[in-house]
């Protein structure tokens, strides 16, 4: 990657410092927080932002900012491990239908068919009608949601490059079809891979928001944004203050992440210049 | 040789027989039993025994996954165990409120969307274009449940011109209904708008770029012409694929967006089964949603063949 370009992208900059400046609260979530996030203080309860809570407090009187900043923890882990089982499993899949052709191709294609029809949060539905809800289902739901989309994308790309010239003349020399895979597919990949990872990741922290929102994400007492505007929601005439910030935050993420998308796009993939 | 469409519908009734076999044994293998869940704690064994040989517990799992095949096929979808009424009318009278909702949403994010990705692919690289790419950028980012907090907040809260939730019911009147149908149609469109948006945009640049538009304004047509006679046509696949993507966002939004205005739809139904342990009914309502969303992808797939003919003629 050319760094000088990198660093002349606009969308690439402002993505990767918000993207950056998140990771690090998350981080700091670990040895820092204003408050304890658990704690409770009744007596200071839905009181607007202030120099002592920057963000206010909630309907338990906890503070905002610390539930904010331990929230990102959720999100991310969420996010970022269904990124990680869905490229996982999306990846070779793709990569197997495009080497091989033919039927093994059709049914792998049926398959990705097969759970494109179950969106991350039917998904969800079921698991947790099955196994109770917990963060484990959002992260396995948003995972199966993730690995067609990764199929597709890495096995419209591989069949692509099966046909220039430098593939076929790996399998002229006598490479088999995982070995040109290994060193001349997937290497032609990595920068669209790259790409749609972060945009699965941005996705992953709306799903993850959305799913526990209803319930069926993470459960009390970590916090999660998306509880946290749900426990807004009865607020909302009291404390609008409630469902601003976590929502915010969920913005500003998903934003960062998009603009470093969009960015390492047009970096990465010259084609789109 | 089967032409595009049998091969299509073939391949949609196939995923369709697939996942509902999937749902089937996804809540088969749900600790409990229903007909003690239904009859209580203190029931007796023979009443159990009684209710379980009544909805065919005790056969095998195969005759039961087909029985249930086969009422789904015959609009059956059993019997809810909390209500005791068949899952076919909950869901009926379920649905006359998420349909209208999604159904809205889904017209006014396009009538919203498609305009403003064309003006903004007309005038590329104008302020104006930068600056609707600016607010669906941020569009994207918003997720549809706070979008609608934030609604709520304004305009049931403060502004009280609509109510903050609940729904009337259509025979309590067509005005009213529609009334609480407002904000959270806005809700659910807003962000799938923005996304919509930068497809078309993205779809007309690309085929803006082609030789052959090139060459129809060589031959001395204007850019309006060009736009909407050559260009349109053509960038309405990408559009109508992302459609057809977008409803299955668009079906996860509805069940949401219902729980923040608290509209009796299919997903406070469902979220209400989970709850309750009435597995028949998630059932029944996952299926109608996955049925759904797999006609939905494959009109959209049908589609293609009728906006490009290209396509009719390749199987």
């Amino acid at each position: 990657m050319n760094i000088g370009k990198a660093l002349a992208n606009r969308s690439f900059c402002v993505g990767l410092i918000v993207t950056g400046m998140i990771a690090l609260v998350a981080l700091a979530s670990f040895v820092w927080t204003p408050y304890p996030v658990a704690a409770l203080d009744i007596a200071s309860k839905l009181k607007p932002p202030s120099a002592a809570h920057w963000l206010g407090t909630d309907h338990f009187g906890r503070d905002i900012l610390s539930m904010i900043m331990v929230g990102s923890r959720n999100s991310i882990a969420v996010a970022s491990v269904s990124v990680a089982i869905g490229a996982g499993i999306g990846v070779p899949l793709g990569l197997w239908g495009a080497a091989s052709g033919g039927y093994i191709d059709e049914v792998l294609m049926r398959f990705n068919d097969l759970v494109f029809a179950f969106p991350a949060l039917l998904s969800a539905v079921m698991i947790t009608a099955v196994f109770g809800p917990g963060a484990i289902n959002a992260i396995i739901a948003i995972g199966i949601f993730n690995i067609p989309v990764f199929a597709r994308v890495a096995r419209a790309a591989a069949l692509s490059l099966w046909s220039r010239e430098f593939v076929i003349a790996a399998g002229a020399i006598g490479k088999s079809p995982a070995r040109i895979t290994r060193d001349h597919i997937l290497p032609n990949l990595a920068s669209l891979l790259i790409v749609q990872a972060t945009i699965q990741f941005s996705l992953g922290i709306l799903a993850e928001a959305g799913l526990s929102y209803v319930g069926l994400g993470s459960q009390p007492p970590m916090p999660s944004w998306g509880r946290m505007l749900f426990e807004a929601q009865t607020m909302i005439g009291l404390a609008p203050h409630m469902a601003l910030f976590p929502g915010l935050a969920i913005v500003i993420t998903v934003l960062g992440l998009n603009l470093l998308g969009d960015g390492l796009r047009d970096v990465l993939d010259p084609r789109f210049r | 040789m089967l032409s595009y469409a049998t091969k299509r519908a073939l391949i949609a009734i196939f995923t369709l027989l697939v996942a509902s076999l999937v749902v089937f044994t996804m809540l088969e293998i749900v600790p409990g039993d229903p007909a003690r869940l239904m009859l209580g704690m203190n029931a007796t064994e023979d009443a159990v025994h009684n209710l379980q040989q009544q909805m065919g517990l005790n056969q095998p799992l195969a005759i039961r996954y087909f029985s249930w095949l086969g009422g789904l096929l015959t609009g059956d979808l059993g019997k809810s165990y909390t209500y005791s009424v068949p899952v076919f009318d909950l869901i009926k009278e379920r649905v006359a409120v998420s349909l209208p909702l999604a159904a809205i949403s889904l017209a006014l994010s396009t009538l919203i969307a498609l305009p403003v990705g064309i003006f903004a692919a007309s005038k590329r690289g104008e302020f104006s274009d930068t600056l609707a790419m600016g607010v669906a950028q941020m569009g994207v980012a918003i997720p549809n449940f706070w979008f609608a907090l934030l609604l709520v907040y304004v305009f049931a809260v403060t502004l009280r011109l609509v109510p903050a939730g609940g729904f009337p019911g259509w025979s309590a009147g067509f005005g009213v209904s529609l009334k609480s149908l407002i904000l959270p149609s806005i809700a659910l469109a807003l962000p799938q708008a923005a996304i919509l948006a930068r497809v078309t945009r993205s779809a007309l640049l690309e085929v803006l770029g082609e030789d052959y538009i090139r060459t129809a304004r060589a031959k001395g047509l204007s850019r309006r012409q060009v736009l909407y006679r050559h260009a349109l046509r053509n960038a309405l696949i990408p559009v109508l694929t992302i459609l057809g993507l977008q409803f299955a966002f668009l079906l996860a939004g509805t069940i949401i967006i219902e729980n923040v205005f608290y509209l009796p739809g299919l997903g406070r139904l469902v979220f209400q089964a989970i709850t309750q342990r009435d597995l028949i009914v998630v059932e029944g309502v996952v299926m109608l949603l996955i049925a759904t969303l797999i006609l939905v992808n494959l009109l959209v797939d049908l589609s293609y063949a009728a906006v490009d003919p290209r396509l009719r003629r390749r199987s």
